[in-house]
C-alpha cells in the first residue's frame, strides 16, 4: 500500500515544501512531482501527498479531480496534446488530432486522454496552449510543436522511441 | 505609417540575445532595479518625507500604467488599495497563467527574457514592501517554468534576490508555482485559492478583495506578466515619459497577440490607441490582410470572453474636431483605435489583447459552438447559472452545428447568456454569456438558418440541454 519515493524525490519535494508559509500550497507542485515520477497519481500517491503535508487525502483527492493535468491511471510514454480551441481549429486542429487518432487506432470523438493499444502513445484534445499564432500546435510531454502539419506530426511522431 | 513599438519586446528577438543573465546585464538588466534601491527619501512640505517606495508608488500611477491581464485597471491604483496597515505581511503574485484563448504575448516574455520579468517583480516587490512573491505559471508551460527557475537562481546568486539585497536592507524571495490545466485559475481569486493547494474556486467579492484579503487572507497584489514588466521601464525612464507612449488614457505599449485568418498571424507591440484594428489586421507592418480572394467576415478583439465584432459594423464615438471639441463621429469597427476605452466604447474589450480574425470562410455558428465549449469546460463550477449555463449553451450550439437544431435556439441561447451574466461570483459568467450575446445578436439570421433547417421537436425547446447537463 505505501508509495515508493525515492531519496532523491523526497528532497526535492521536502524543498518544495520551504517555498510556502503554510504546507498545503505545495500540493499541487508535489502532485506534479509524483505524477512526472510515477506517470500518474495513485491512491497510495494521494496519501503519502496528504501525510507528507498533513492534510487529509480528500483535501489531495480533490485537486487530482479537478486540474485537468492530474491524472489517475497511467498514459503511453508519450503525451500529445492536441489544441481544441479557436484559433487552432481555424488552422486545422480538428483534423489535425482526427489525423493523430486514427493513426493510433483511437476514437477521434473523444477528447479526454486516450492511450493507443501498443502503450507508447496517449492523446488528448486541449484547450489553448496559448500559442494561437502558430496554429496548430501541439505538445508531447514538455515539448512543444508550433505549425504542425501531418507530414510533420508523423515525422516528430516517428522520432519518439 | 503605422508601425511596432518596442518596449518590453525590443532585445527578445534580436538576433543572439538570450535568456540567461549575463545577456541580460550586458543589455543594460538590472540597472532600473539598483537605480529604484538607491532611492534616498524625500523630502516634501511641512518637513514631511517621502519613503523611496512611495516615490516608485508616485512614479507608476503618473505612469497611467493600466494592467495588462485583462481588466485594464489602473496599476497605481491597485497598489494604492493594498492595507499597509494590517502588521500582516503583503504578498505579490505574477499571474502568468495566461490561458484566455487567442492570447500570447507573456509566453514570449517568459521564454525570451525572465529576466526581466524577475527585475519587474523585484522592484514591485520592493515599492510595496513585499518580502514573498509568487510567479502562478499555466501548467502547460514547463519549460517556462524551468526558464523562470534558472532566471530566479541566477538573480539570487548576484544578489539581487534573498537577503540584503544590494546592500540595500531588503529581503526578497520569489517563487515559481506551476497550475495544472484550469482556465479559472488565470481569474486573480482563483489563482490565490489554487496557491493555497485548493480547488481554485474564485473568491466573492467583496469581502475578499485581494488588495486586503488576499493569499492567506493577506493582503496580495497580483499583476499581469506584462504589466510587472512595464514597471520596469517605468522605473528606467519615469512615469512622466512613459505616459508620453501610446495616447492619453491608455498609455505605454502593449503587446497584441494575432491570430486566426490572417496572412501573419503573431505578436505585435504598439503604443496603445496608435494603431487600428484594421491597421493590425491589414497592414504590412501587421497582420498583412487576409488570404487570397478572402473577406472580413468577424473580428474577436480581446480574447475569446470580448464581444464579437462583426465586419462593417458602425459605432458612434467621441472624438476631438479641428478645434479640440469632442463630437461626435460614425466609426467603422476597423478605424476603432486599439486601446482600452475605445474597444470599450464600441460595447467591447481589448481584454487580453488578443485579437482572433475570421473571413468568410467560416462558419460563424461553428465558431461559436468552439468557444462555447471551451466555456463549458472550464467553468469551475460553484455557481449553477455558470456551472449549467455554460453546458446548455454548448449543447444547443453542438444540436445547431450538428443539423439537429431547432428554431428557437437562437432565443434559447440568448435568455440562458443573459441568465448567467451578474449572477455569478466572478467574471467567468460575462466571459461565457458575451461570446453568446454578440455572436447570437450579430449573426441571427445564420442561427436561425441553422435552426430552421429541422423541425422542431416536441416539448420545451431546453428540456435536452437541461436533462443532458444534469447527467
Ligand atoms: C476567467 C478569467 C480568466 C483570467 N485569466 C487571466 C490570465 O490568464 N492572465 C492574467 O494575467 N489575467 C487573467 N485574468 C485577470 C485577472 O483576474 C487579474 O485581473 C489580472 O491578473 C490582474 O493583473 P493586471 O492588473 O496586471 O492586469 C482573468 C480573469 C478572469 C475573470
Ligand atoms: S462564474 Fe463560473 S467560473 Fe466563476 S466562480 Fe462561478 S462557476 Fe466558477
Ligand atoms: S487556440 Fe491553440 S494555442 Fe491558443
Amino acid at each position: 500500500m505505501s508509495l515508493n519515493v525515492p531519496q532523491t524525490l523526497e528532497a526535492e519535494i521536502d524543498e518544495l515544501i520551504t517555498h510556502y508559509p503554510e504546507k498545503r500550497s505545495a500540493s499541487v507542485m508535489l502532485l506534479h512531482a509524483i505524477q512526472e515520477h510515477f506517470g500518474y497519481v495513485s491512491k497510495e500517491a494521494i496519501e503519502w501527498i496528504a501525510s507528507k503535508l498533513e492534510l487529509k487525502p480528500i483535501n489531495v483527492y480533490e485537486l487530482v479531480t479537478f486540474y485537468p493535468m492530474f491524472r489517475q491511471e497511467p498514459a503511453g510514454k508519450y503525451v500529445v496534446k492536441v489544441c481544441r480551441t479557436l484559433s487552432c481549429a481555424l488552422g486545422g486542429s480538428g483534423k489535425l488530432h482526427g489525423h493523430i487518432c486514427s493513426k493510433l487506432g483511437l476514437d477521434s470523438r473523444k477528447h479526454g486522454l486516450q492511450t493507443a493499444s501498443d502503450g507508447k502513445f496517449s492523446v488528448e484534445f486541449v484547450e489553448c496552449l496559448a500559442s494561437c499564432g502558430t496554429a496548430p500546435v501541439m505538445m508531447i510531454n514538455d515539448d512543444f510543436y508550433e505549425g504542425v502539419s501531418h507530414e510533420r506530426a508523423d515525422e516528430i511522431m516517428g522520432k519518439c522511441q | 505609417m503605422p508601425e511596432e513599438f518596442r518596449l518590453i519586446l525590443k532585445k527578445a528577438d534580436e538576433p543572439g540575445y538570450t535568456p540567461d543573465i549575463d545577456c541580460y546585464m550586458s543589455h543594460g538588466g538590472y540597472e532600473s532595479l539598483k537605480k529604484a534601491l538607491a532611492i534616498q527619501p524625500k523630502e516634501i512640505e511641512d518637513g514631511k518625507t517621502k519613503t523611496p517606495q512611495e516615490q516608485i508608488r508616485d512614479e507608476v500611477m503618473t505612469s497611467g500604467l493600466r494592467g495588462r491581464g485583462g481588466a485594464g485597471f489602473s496599476c497605481g491604483l491597485k497598489w494604492s488599495f493594498v492595507d499597509r496597515r494590517s502588521g500582516k505581511p503583503i504578498y505579490l503574485i505574477c499571474n502568468a497563467d495566461e490561458s484566455e484563448p487567442g492570447t500570447f504575448k507573456d509566453r514570449q516574455i517568459i521564454h525570451k527574457d525572465p529576466h526581466q520579468l524577475v527585475e519587474g517583480m523585484i522592484i514591485s516587490a520592493f515599492a510595496n514592501d513585499v518580502n514573498l512573491a509568487y510567479i502562478y505559471i499555466r501548467g502547460e508551460f514547463p519549460n517556462g517554468a524551468k526558464l523562470l527557475n534558472k532566471a530566479l537562481n541566477e538573480a539570487r546568486e548576484k544578489g539581487f534576490l534573498g537577503k540584503n539585497i544590494l546592500g540595500s536592507g531588503f529581503d526578497l524571495e520569489i517563487h515559481v508555482h506551476r497550475g495544472a490545466g484550469a482556465y479559472i485559475c488565470g481569474e486573480e481569486t482563483g489563482l490565490i485559492e489554487s496557491l493555497e493547494g485548493k480547488r481554485a474556486y474564485p473568491r466573492i467579492k467583496p469581502p475578499f478583495f485581494p488588495a486586503v484579503l488576499g493569499l492567506y487572507m493577506c493582503p496580495t497584489i497580483v499583476n499581469n506578466v506584462e504589466t510587472l514588466c512595464a514597471v520596469r521601464h517605468i522605473i528606467e525612464m519615469g512615469g512622466a515619459e512613459y505616459a508620453k507612449l501610446g495616447t492619453p488614457r491608455n498609455t505605454g505599449t502593449r503587446i497584441v497577440s494575432l491570430s486566426g485568418q490572417v496572412k501573419k498571424p503573431g505578436y505585435y507591440e504598439i503604443e496603445v490607441g496608435k494603431v487600428t484594428l484594421g491597421e493590425l489586421i491589414f497592414h504590412e507592418n501587421f497582420g498583412g490582410g487576409l488570404r487570397e480572394g478572402r473577406s472580413l467576415k468577424a473580428v474577436i478583439p480581446g480574447g475569446s470572453s470580448a464581444k464579437v465584432l462583426k465586419a462593417g459594423e458602425k459605432f458612434n464615438m467621441k472624438r476631438p474636431n479641428k478645434d479640440g471639441e469632442m463630437e461626435s463621429v460614425e466609426v467603422d469597427m476597423l478605424d476603432i483605435p486599439y486601446d482600452f476605452d475605445s474597444l470599450m466604447a464600441a460595447g467591447t474589450m481589448s481584454g487580453s489583447s488578443a485579437i482572433i480574425v475570421m473571413d468568410d470562410s467560416v462558419d460563424i455558428v461553428d465558431v461559436l459552438a468552439n468557444v462555447s465549449a471551451f466555456y463549458a469546460h472550464e467553468s469551475c463550477g460553484q455557481c449553477t447559472p455558470c456551472r449549467e449555463g455554460s453546458l446548455w449553451m454548448s449543447k444547443a450550439l453542438n444540436r445547431l452545428t450538428s443539423g439537429k437544431g431547432r428554431k428557437e435556439d437562437a432565443e434559447y441561447l440568448t435568455h440562458i447568456a443573459t441568465n448567467i451574466q451578474g449572477r455569478t461570483i466572478c467574471a467567468f459568467g460575462e466571459a461565457s454569456s458575451w461570446p453568446v450575446l454578440s455572436f447570437v445578436k450579430k449573426f441571427k439570421d445564420e442561427f436561425e438558418a441553422k435552426g430552421a433547417a429541422v423541425q422542431p421537436a416536441e416539448g420545451e425547446p431546453n428540456k435536452e440541454g437541461a436533462a443532458t447537463a444534469a447527467k
